[in-house]
């Protein structure tokens, strides 16, 4: 059965949406459908975290608890709202007292303007409810997508750095089960459409679902987090016709790990699988935190940064050093290909109509492979790269040193796809890892890339980086044998 | 020498100045009131809880309409024709209109002519506003701007300054400031160097974006709600392009989520562009910018490319200087004479320079016309004497902070700016010398140049540089201010001032004054939005002035109260003035307390006025622009900085660790809103100078047009150990508002330290014996090159050496 509506809980209320164009985002359904103007617009395009709304859903992990993620209303449209608790920051409020997460930063003198301030509550928020006193690190990384252009962020990152545990009762916990109730209610209903406008969003509950949808309308636009997708509409003014949202379809949202591999679904949320990539990647792991920020992570998919097939994503260069493979579905048929072999062109894929990415999956590492990542970017947190690389390096220990048994140098921002350097990679192979052929490596690699300039970076200095990156992975590796710690990373300050 | 001055006896007990962070954090703020307190900022309990009302969310108005202008896709060119029929037919389009249809003035230039607010023919920038659309919805007035044809003839564009300057196209004409003779004193220094330095522009990237709503009113006039430093101006911009009279215009300003200059004059032309529309239509209309056409759309802070020829001594001080400081201005003067004229103001920055020479050029560039941004010129003025003094500690192989100390300005002598004012109350050297020592300096300086010689992939670098910037507007008249105060007979307070409230706290300043001179709580004044109607001729908020001015205003006002106050107490109970005392909530009148509110009542029923205006105008300053001499400055604010940064030699990626700030606010007003102040300056002023950069394109399109492409400081960037103080028991020797003194500019440009401490760490790498060059923002690239460069150059040198 199908039910013409999204229905979700507005705070404590039930809510159901109907007769609205379905590329509203939640953000405009916020303030010009409801009025609540508590959600401010900064800059439309995810890039700001003035609009952050707090989702909470029932935790598909635990049984009987519920998990709070930041978003970025501005860019998630409104058919991601179903079955979900909506917290906006008018919210917060129990009668006439401020929550913890909005007292602290008045104590903390910690707004000026004030208008990225609902933004910073709710991300403060989301943070507090599964982590009562967070470190520095972890606000910080709770905060990134969040821009001030006022305080200097000292007195933000101190508020959200006061424990909250003396502070737990506020009107969420006491609503606690009332709410789990009334999210397992809408979880049991019949898959949500909305049509408004002569534009339809439907939301399939399994693969078969999804591949008759896109096989009877081949036309028709997946979406899972909307974090890019929604840009189309927001900034160029694109109307969707038909939007097939993919995070309730159960295959898509898993994550599995088998002894030697983690099969990642196409429509899981980075901050679901970050912890396992981080615990087999670390490098991996600390990439991805830099990958957009919270919000973005929160709704953001690998099938979503793949799929849109763009020469700066960053997880494509790091899925082709790993040798990552995809299976792809058409219409009950699956082929699996290596992520490297996905990319065709600028923007163009391997990918046949009415076709979609089910799953990633990596290789686990097993002794002397190394992987090393690098994002190069003017501004370190919710930055687009300028360059990224990625380097997977098998290596046996030989009486001469350590010998190159496999090798593969991938990077983004490089060419018009992600991409390996052939050249690159064929001076290292079989060598010893040396000064020397780490030089040939180098030289080699302007044989494989011609980047161009563009407002992130020069061609020069793509080319630049891109081959000192070869060097710095090879001082690190150094370092690991030798055990003298040379230190190369800004980040870590 | 005078050093505590002019505070009077009973004001010096209440101004308490705390600069121990834990107890301004520490604060309750519950209904401390006064001045001197770290009072929470006014709107904080509604901003946390979404509950401050920004333009954007006004309930709409009935029949509201949205407004949208088609651009200019063209650098420079004429316009042969314009077919806007698509767009009259257009779903949701009610007007479209063009210049032609504008009733008064077509331009709107707000100090020199040069801004149309509609194009007049010609196009002179991409993304000038060509036409105006009024449609039902935001998103319908958007897609309908899209669908004008416009023919051009193509014009040849300047797009560099130095294309400019070659051309001589300029805004307004070069001016020079001289003191004795630069060029001799240079040709006859011991040392010479000469250089030139590139300096980025900023866009100013507040959260909220430009936003107007007008409201027509019943008599043919305008209500305009605005996000405005300046509704004075808006209200006298409406009028004129309405031609009606400014009695007519009603311009309410209650907040701005952000403006640092960019909501000065550059939020009239989205007011006028809906009061025409709304004027045409009947309709209220809202003219909101989305971010991409805000950031194509509006000036910006002024690129700078300056030069330098110096001459010094062994020791490395100034004998004679010529700086030239060329200002990009884009299309238009704007406030460009008077940012380029502070460009030259601050060439010194905190050091005499001797006999000096320096030239300013408004250069004209086929770009949007670029704007106040706080510093205002000042820092790019600046940048060029710091860049001196950096190369002249590399160039004598002495540390720069040093050359720093040996060029400051003296007490006694050498205290005189080249534009002829005495550098009065000079702390500088007491503030470097704390500074110095409270960040461990000369202890880091060692540990960090042993650091360096043992890592080889990052570099660390620190650098101390000081601020001394000029206060008070250089257009003499805006230097006045107005306040309207009432006391209810309740004993609650309403205050209307001619400021603006962006972020900075000056409502909350300028309540804590009134509530001071009436000794009750601050929450028992109410200040409400910047009206037109209440208090009439308003200069911009602007120039750090805010507080200066309309505090002593507000502060006028209240006093006239509280005079008939005591008068009417004097008569009514037979008592002598003296006997009359303000304290703690309550009026006492000889033996007898009344609470405020009652004392308030009572007056009322006597017929007391309990309502006045205040005025305020700034003594002391004068200025001769033909001779270039004056005092343009009623005084100075000092500070300095100590940051240090951490580079990746391989990359160009780098982190401010630490920053150390020991800020002159004289008496604060309020600790905690004057450090915030600092804190967010700062790092406005770092991410100028490093991740900020503005890209066009050589058709003069602008490439970095939105928060993904160019990109603020985040949470990160802000320096993991930061410590920011205020210079303790320091009141301004000048009168000044409770002897406070600015704080919105001067601390932007401690994040110069960043940029030197970058190039110290560049330095580095070739044993500091290579001054780097480090054009802004020094973006990870350009530190990755200038390493490289320097390298090269070391290298070189040895050869030649062999």
């Amino acid at each position: 059965m199908v039910e013409n509506t999204i229905k979700f809980l507005l705070n404590n209320e039930a809510v159901k949406i109907e007769n609205l164009d379905p590329n509203t985002t939640i953000l405009q359904y916020l303030r010009e459908e409801l009025f609540k103007s508590g959600t401010k617009e900064g800059c439309a395009s995810g890039d700001c975290g003035a609009c952050t709304v707090v989702l909470a859903e029932l935790d598909p992990e635990k049984a009987g608890q519920l998990t709070y993620k930041s978003i970025n209303s501005c860019i998630t449209f409104v058919g991601n709202l179903h079955g979900k608790q909506l917290i906006t920051v008018e919210d917060l409020k129990d009668g006439a007292k401020l929550h913890h997460a909005q007292q602290t930063i008045v104590d903390n003198h910690g707004s000026q303007c004030g208008f990225c301030t609902p933004g910073f509550v709710m991300s403060s928020f989301a943070l507090h409810k599964h982590n009562q006193k967070p470190n520095r690190d972890e606000v910080l990384e709770a905060l990134a997508g969040n821009l001030c252009r006022c305080t200097g962020y000292r007195s933000i990152i101190e508020a959200a750095m006061t424990s909250s545990e003396a502070n737990q009762d506020d009107s969420f916990a006491k609503h606690y089960q009332q709410t789990l109730v009334a999210l397992t209610e809408l979880d049991k209903l019949p898959k949500p459409i909305l049509n408004g406008n002569g534009n339809t969003y439907i939301a399939p509950q399994n693969i078969y679902e999804l591949a008759t949808e896109l096989t009877n309308e081949p036309k028709s636009t997946l979406v899972a987090g909307g974090t890019d997708l929604a840009l189309s509409v927001t900034q160029n003014l694109a109307v969707i016709k038909k939007l097939v949202y993919v995070g309730n379809v159960a295959e898509l949202n898993t994550i599995e790990e088998t002894e030697s591999e983690i099969v990642i679904g196409s429509a899981l949320p980075y901050s679901d699988f970050i912890d396992t990539l981080h615990h087999y990647y670390p490098d991996l792991g600390n990439m991805i935190e830099r990958i957009g920020a919270k919000q973005v992570r929160n709704t953001g998919t690998l099938g979503g940064n793949i799929g849109n097939a763009s020469p700066i994503g960053d997880m494509p260069p790091a899925l082709i050093a790993l040798g990552a493979t995809m299976t792809l579905h058409l219409n009950g048929t699956e082929r699996t290909i290596l992520v490297e072999d996905f990319f065709l062109d600028y923007k163009k894929t391997v990918l046949q109509t009415s076709e979609f990415i089910k799953s990633i999956t990596i290789p686990k590492p097993i002794a002397g492979q190394t992987l090393k990542l690098y994002k190069i970017s003017k501004r370190l947190d919710d930055d687009i790269s300028a360059v990224l690389a990625a380097f997977f390096i098998e290596q046996i220990p030989t009486d001469k040193g350590q010998k190159i048994t496999n090798v593969r140098l991938a990077f983004g921002g490089m060419a018009g796809i992600p991409k390996r350097g052939p050249t690159a990679e064929a001076a290292l192979l079989g060598k010893h890892l040396t000064k020397e052929s780490v030089t040939q490596a180098k030289a080699a690699l302007a044989n494989d890339f011609q980047p161009m300039t563009d407002v992130r970076a020069s061609d020069k200095y793509r080319m630049t980086v891109a081959q000192n990156l070869i060097e710095k992975c090879y001082l690190e590796l150094q370092s690991t044998h030798t055990r003298e710690v040379i230190e190369t990373r800004v980040v870590n300050y | 020498m005078r050093t505590l001055i002019d505070v009077k006896k009973a004001d010096t007990n209440k101004v308490q100045t705390n600069t121990d962070k834990d107890v301004v954090n520490g604060q309750k703020n519950i209904g401390l009131g006064g001045v001197g307190r770290s009072k929470k900022h006014e709107s904080a309990d509604k901003q946390v809880a979404g509950e401050a009302i920004y333009v954007d969310d006004r309930p709409a108005l009935r029949g509201e309409l949205h407004a949208a202008v088609g651009q200019s896709t063209m650098a420079h060119a004429n316009i042969i024709s314009m077919d806007l029929s698509a767009v009259k037919a257009a779903e949701g389009v009610v007007k479209v209109m063009t210049v032609e249809d504008v009733p008064g003035h077509t331009d709107i230039g707000p100090v020199f002519p040069g801004d149309p607010v509609l194009a007049i023919g010609k196009v002179e920038f991409v993304g000038q506003p060509l036409f105006a659309v009024a449609a039902t919805s935001f998103d319908l007035a958007r897609k309908a701007v899209k669908l004008a044809k416009v023919e051009y003839e193509e014009l040849e564009a300047v797009l560099t300054v130095k294309d400019a300057l070659a051309k001589q196209s300029f805004v307004r004409p070069p001016h020079s400031l001289k003191r004795g003779d630069s060029e001799s004193a240079i040709a006859g220094a011991e040392h010479k160097l000469s250089g030139e330095i590139k300096v980025g522009g900023q866009e100013h990237m507040y959260l909220e974006g430009q936003v107007s709503t007008a409201e027509p009113t019943e008599d043919g006039g305008m209500n305009v709600y605005t996000s405005s430093q300046h509704p004075s101006e808006v209200q006298k911009l409406v009028a004129e392009v309405l031609d009606i009279p400014l009695n007519k215009v009603l311009v309410d300003m209650r907040r701005m989520g952000g403006g640092f200059g960019g909501k000065e004059t550059q939020a009239a032309p989205w007011a006028c562009i809906a009061a025409l529309l709304a004027n045409e239509t009947k309709r209220p209309v809202k003219f909101k910018l989305a971010r991409l056409d805000d950031m194509v759309m509006t000036g910006k802070r002024h690129p700078f490319e300056n030069n330098y020829t110096v001459g010094f001594d062994k020791n490395g001080q100034i004998k004679g200087i010529n700086i030239e400081v060329n200002g990009n201005c884009g299309y238009s003067p704007d406030l460009s004479d008077a940012i380029v004229d502070r460009a030259m103001f601050h060439s010194d920055n905190a050091y005499y320079l001797d006999q000096s020479t320096i030239t300013g050029n408004r250069c004209k560039l086929n770009t949007v016309s670029h704007t106040a941004y706080r510093g205002f010129g000042g820092p790019q003025g600046m940048m060029t004497i710091e860049l001196i003094m950096d190369e002249i500690a590399r160039h004598l192989g002495k540390d720069p902070l040093a050359i720093r100390k040996i060029n400051l300005y003296g007490k006694e002598e050498r205290n005189v700016t080249h534009y002829d004012q005495t550098v009065e109350h000079n702390n500088l050297s007491e503030i470097i010398e704390s500074l110095e020592k409270s960040s461990d300096y000369q202890t880091r300086r060692q540990a960090i140049t042993e650091y360096n010689a043992n890592s080889s992939i990052l570099k660390k670098g620190i650098a101390l540089t000081p601020v001394k910037f000029g206060i008070s507007f250089t257009v003499q008249h805006l230097n006045q201010a107005g306040a309207l105060v009432h006391v209810y007979t309740d004993g609650t307070i309403h205050l209307s001032h001619g400021g603006t409230e962006m972020g900075q706290g000056l409502n909350t300043k300028v309540a804590q004054i009134v509530a001071e001179e009436f000794q009750v709580d601050v929450d028992t004044v109410a200040c409400s939005a910047a009206r037109t109607d209440k208090v009439p001729n308003s200069s911009p908020t602007a120039a750090s002035s805010g507080t200066d001015l309309n505090g002593k205003a507000a502060e006028a006002a209240a006093k006239t109260i509280k005079q008939r106050l005591i008068d009417f107490a004097c008569e009514k109970y037979e008592v002598e003035a003296g006997q009359v005392q303000f304290e703690n909530n309550n009026v006492i009148v000889g033996k007898q307390t009344f609470s405020f509110a009652e004392f308030s009542q009572i007056a009322y029923m006597n017929r007391v006025s309990l309502s006045s205006t205040g005025f305020y105008k700034t003594p002391k300053i004068h200025y001769d622009r033909a001779a270039g001499k004056g005092r343009p400055f009623f005084y100075f604010a000092t500070g300095a900085c100590v940051s240090e940064v951490i580079i990746d030699t391989l990359t160009g990626e780098y982190k401010t660790v630490r920053t150390d700030i020991l800020q002159d606010v004289g008496a604060s007003l309020n600790p905690a809103i004057d450090i915030g102040q600092i804190e967010g300056a700062f790092v406005q002023g770092m991410g100028w100078l490093t991740t900020e950069e503005l890209v066009w394109n050589e058709q003069g399109r602008l490439l970095s047009n939105n928060p993904a492409t160019y990109k603020i400081p985040a949470i990160n960037d802000a320096p993991k150990d930061f410590r920011v103080a205020l210079v303790p028991n320091a009141p301004n020797p000048e009168r000044t508002i409770y002897n406070s003194k600015a704080v919105g500019e001067p601390p932007f440009m401690l994040g110069m330290a960043v940029w030197s401490a970058l190039k110290d760490a560049v330095a580095s790498v070739a044993d500091y014996k290579v001054s780097p060059k480090l054009d802004t923002p020094a973006t990870p690239e350009r530190v990755l090159f200038s390493v490289e460069a320097v390298k090269a150059t070391h290298e070189n040198n040895a050869t030649a050496a062999k």
